[in-house]
């Protein structure tokens, strides 16, 4: 990459202390984000949302997160203090998380969260703030920003929900969007006009974008490269339009177990995952 | 073996009534492996719980082997039709071991034998004797799974009814537990329904598949039809796309299909 | 999600692995692991432990009375009357000469007795009521609830007072009052957990395989509410024996000469400046075995939470 990455890790390791002992959720991993899209594929229990939380500093403890270097635009995210910390996250790297439902107030209009997300970073007044909720409704392609600005969470559909995330979270104008699983909760049309938006947005600002994902095939067709995780680790990194030609046999065995609408039926090839690959270091 | 007519289910009442399937009809041969394919609130749970005996507020008519269904199903039925449930970790309960959720089956019928007909069962889906005396939160997702179907099973039922069976596994855990029906169909001749969003799975499983939307069947057609991307209706198009992978163009042409009259 | 193959074969290294180990043998076995993993996660709360601790003792008190001390305490030496703590009579003597410590022991039994019969007489029928009307629902729940509303609207003591006014004075008048009013909220309790219960898909795979009625309340919706009847059963045993020993006090439990502690603070009433130990010593009895009820009740919730049911 000519420029410098936007986002850099390095040696990523986060541990949980739990009764049964200590449980390392992410082993080593390293990699760099430019302005692109980025997904990181992964089954339960892979590590791929820790991941994603870490880089924010999202982890609670019992989880300790450690790493050699976690650079952000040239500051390094894990010696910086808790100001400037505060004021990345959100700021300049946000996160939109996977079931609306959860990461909006109900209590809350939906005007008034996002309102409320803009104005934290910055010195924006309160008419100001509701000109950009009422705008960032408007680019998520909200037919009706004014009713749904003052419209409750539980009132939208899952995909509006959404798409209403994707504004609040965009609206401080961040460089780099950390997405978790945002569009699994979603049907499949309703996923893909998601996708849509997030696309345009991306593309049209210039950001970033780190797509963590369950869906091989999604991550596939949307994102610009594939990180492929298992047990903790990356275990290949490769071009999106090259998946096929994946070497790795546990990338290649899970493309292989999906069934696909145009192959015929029958047995599908069953994934064995080989000890070697815990400890596998890339 | 299996004939729905015109099966209507509604919730509430007057003006604010939801009707989540209207007038459903399709038919089943024996042997055979049907889908129904929808997005949420397509009313294709619906369709099964009604089938199944879960709900009892339907209108319409149903047969299943021959006999004509009524609001209530008797243990006869039961013998017949089992179901297979799409959450691995709300289907068993939580404070029974393997050994009692496939036993109580066997209690219920008074089948008799039930310590052979257990570990029989257990082998059957691919769970050793060692997953016996365990409780379900011993087991994983995939596991459980299989304990439910083993469960369905136990009864030795001709048909089963398959609630997006695995919609919340992972991707390799799925193969194993799809590949394990598929060989329980061959084995025993079973017939299935089988009900999903995702259009891969059904495409794998099943030779004829009825789309719904909003209540409603949209379609029928079957797995050739499919793969030939050869569908009629829009909608059906529209579903075929989007479970194709993303393609920014074809997302323009997206339209919403808004509940009908 | 991986096996844990080191545990898989216990055979010679003792009870400890068979314990822990991840394959149980028969359903036997594994109840004895639940039960330690339990017992485990509830031994490592200090609270817990004490509260514990206090109850054991109450039990061991009231089984090894004979043993533990000369007499039954109603022995009366009317020449030893209000002697203070000393090392003939360890606790003192109270009017009528009786020793304090041997009251106190035997009255430990009577206590027991009161809170096991009120558990035994209110957990069935709160925890029938209430499955009943949460699984039936309809009519059926409606009639069930405003019955148990009735009980609900009654304050203890006053209807305890009208029980054994009706029907004379004595300790299994006094637990029926106390039963009468303190089994309605288990039926509330045990309702909103059936009704929480009913719609999982565990009940619905039940009634698919044409579990009858019975079948499913005992055998799926009871064993999943007896952790919060449980829990609030044992705080309850605080305000019970609190309730006992009120009546005692005014004469409406167990009558004299049974060592009821609430009895002995009533009749040490009227000593309590000069020799106060005859009130206070079963005084502190009583607080101690309600804080030990409640300090159980608190660990034992912590232990049994269903929401924390996932962990193994």
């Amino acid at each position: 990459m000519s420029a410098r990455p936007l986002l850099s890790v390095e040696d990523l390791r986060v541990d949980f202390a739990t009764p049964k002992g200590v449980v390392e959720a992410v082993r080593g991993v390293s990699f760099d984000v430019g302005r692109e899209k980025l997904g990181v594929v992964g089954e339960s229990g892979s590590g791929k949302s820790v991941t994603g939380r870490a880089i924010l500093g999202l982890v609670r403890p019992p989880g300790k997160i450690r790493a050699r270097r976690i650079e952000f635009d040239g500051i390094d995210l894990l010696s910086t203090d808790r100001r400037t910390l505060n004021q990345i996250r959100g700021g300049r790297i946000s996160m939109v998380m996977q079931d609306p439902k959860f990461s909006l107030n109900p209590v809350i209009t939906v005007g008034k969260q996002i309102a409320e997300a803009y104005r934290l970073h910055g010195d924006a007044g309160r008419k100001a703030a509701k000109r950009r909720a009422l705008d960032m409704l408007a680019a998520v392609r909200i037919r009706d920003p004014e009713r749904v600005y003052n419209a409750y969470p539980h009132e939208v559909s899952g995909g509006m929900g959404q798409r209403i995330m994707i504004a609040m979270m965009l609206s401080p104008d961040p460089d780099l969007l950390i997405a978790d699983e945002p569009t699994s909760a979603l049907d499949v049309t309703v996923q893909m006009q998601v996708l849509a938006i997030l696309d345009d947005l991306v593309t049209q600002r210039g950001m970033g974008l780190i797509f963590i994902s369950h869906d091989l095939n999604l991550v596939a067709s949307f994102c610009d490269r594939v990180l492929i995780m298992y047990a903790g680790r990356i275990m290949e990194v490769c071009d999106a339009k090259r998946l096929n030609e994946a070497r790795h046999p546990y990338t290649r065995g899970l493309l292989n177990c999906l069934p696909r609408i145009d192959e015929p039926g029958g047995n599908l090839p069953v994934l064995n995952r080989d000890p070697a690959w815990v400890d596998q270091r890339l | 073996m299996i004939q729905v007519r015109d099966l209507s289910v509604a919730f509430g009442r007057g003006a604010h009534a939801v009707r989540a399937a209207r007038d459903v009809s399709f038919h089943v041969a024996q042997g055979e492996s049907f889908g129904l394919v929808g997005e949420s609130g397509s009313g294709k749970s619906t369709v099964l719980r009604a089938l199944s005996g879960l709900l009892t507020n339907w209108t319409g008519a149903m047969t299943v082997g021959g006999r004509t269904l009524g609001p209530r199903r008797d243990k006869a039925f039961y013998k017949l039709v089992q179901m297979v449930f799409q959450d691995p970790y709300g289907s068993l309960h939580p404070r029974h071991t393997v050994d009692r959720i496939l036993g109580e089956p066997v209690a219920i019928h008074r089948l008799g034998d039930a310590d052979a007909r257990i570990a029989r069962a257990l082998e059957n889906v691919g769970l050793g004797a060692r997953f016996r005396y365990r409780y379900p939160h011993q087991l994983s997702g995939g596991q459980r799974q299989r304990v439910a179907v083993a469960r369905a099973l136990i009864l030795e039922p001709k048909v089963l009814l398959l609630d997006e069976p695995t919609s919340a596994l992972d991707v390799s855990i799925q193969a194993e537990v799809l590949n394990l029906l598929e060989r329980i169909k061959r084995e025993r001749g079973l017939t299935y329904i089988l009900v999903s969003h995702n259009l891969s799975v059904v495409a794998h499983m099943c030779a004829r598949l009825a789309v719904m939307n909003h209540g409603a069947v949209v379609e029928e057609l079957t797995v050739d039809q499919l793969r030939a991307h050869a569908p009629t209706h829009a909608y059906t198009r529209q579903l075929l796309t989007a479970s194709l992978g993303y393609d920014r163009a074809a997302v323009e042409r997206f339209e919403d299909f808004a509940e009908s009259a | 999600m991986s096996e844990n193959v080191a545990g898989a074969s216990w055979k010679g290294r003792g009870l400890r692995a068979w314990l822990l180990v991840d394959s149980p043998e028969s359903l036997f076995h594994a109840r004895c692991q639940r039960l330690y993993l339990s017992w485990r996660a509830f031994s490592a709360n200090p609270i817990a432990m004490t509260g514990l601790l206090i109850i054991v003792a109450l039990v061991l008190a009231a089984i090894f009375a004979p043993l533990i001390t000369g007499g039954n305490g109603t022995e009366q030496v009317l020449g030893d009357r209000l002697l203070p703590p000393g090392a003939a009579h360890w606790l003192g003597t109270d009017e009528l000469g009786r020793d304090i410590y041997q009251r106190i022991v035997w009255g430990s039994r009577i206590t027991l007795y009161i809170v096991g019969l009120v558990a035994i007489i209110v957990v069935p029928i709160g925890m029938v009521i209430g499955t009943v009307a949460g699984y039936v629902g309809g009519w059926v729940d409606n009639v069930l609830m405003r019955f148990t509303d009735i009980f609900l609207a009654f304050p203890r003591l006053i209807l305890a007072l009208a029980f054994v006014s009706a029907l004379g004075p004595g300790i299994e008048n006094a637990v029926l009052a106390i039963a009468l009013t303190t089994w309605s909220p288990y039926a509330r309790l045990t309702r909103a957990e059936t009704i929480t219960i009913r719609n999982s898909e565990y009940i619905m795979a039940a009634r698919l395989q044409g579990a009858s009625r019975l079948r499913i309340l005992y055998g799926h919706v009871v064993p999943l509410c007896v952790s919060s009847v449980v829990i609030r059963l044992t705080l309850d045993m605080a305000g019970v024996i609190l309730t006992a020993a009120g009546l005692g006090f005014l004469g409406l439990g167990a009558q004299p000469p049974l060592p009821e502690w609430g009895a002995m603070i009533s009749t040490g009433r009227q000593f309590l400046l000069d020799q106060w130990w005859v009130a206070t010593i079963p005084g502190i009895a009583i607080f101690t075995v309600s804080l030990g009820f409640n300090l159980l009740g608190d660990g034992l919730r912590d232990v049994l939470d269903p929401k924390s049911e996932g962990r193994a």
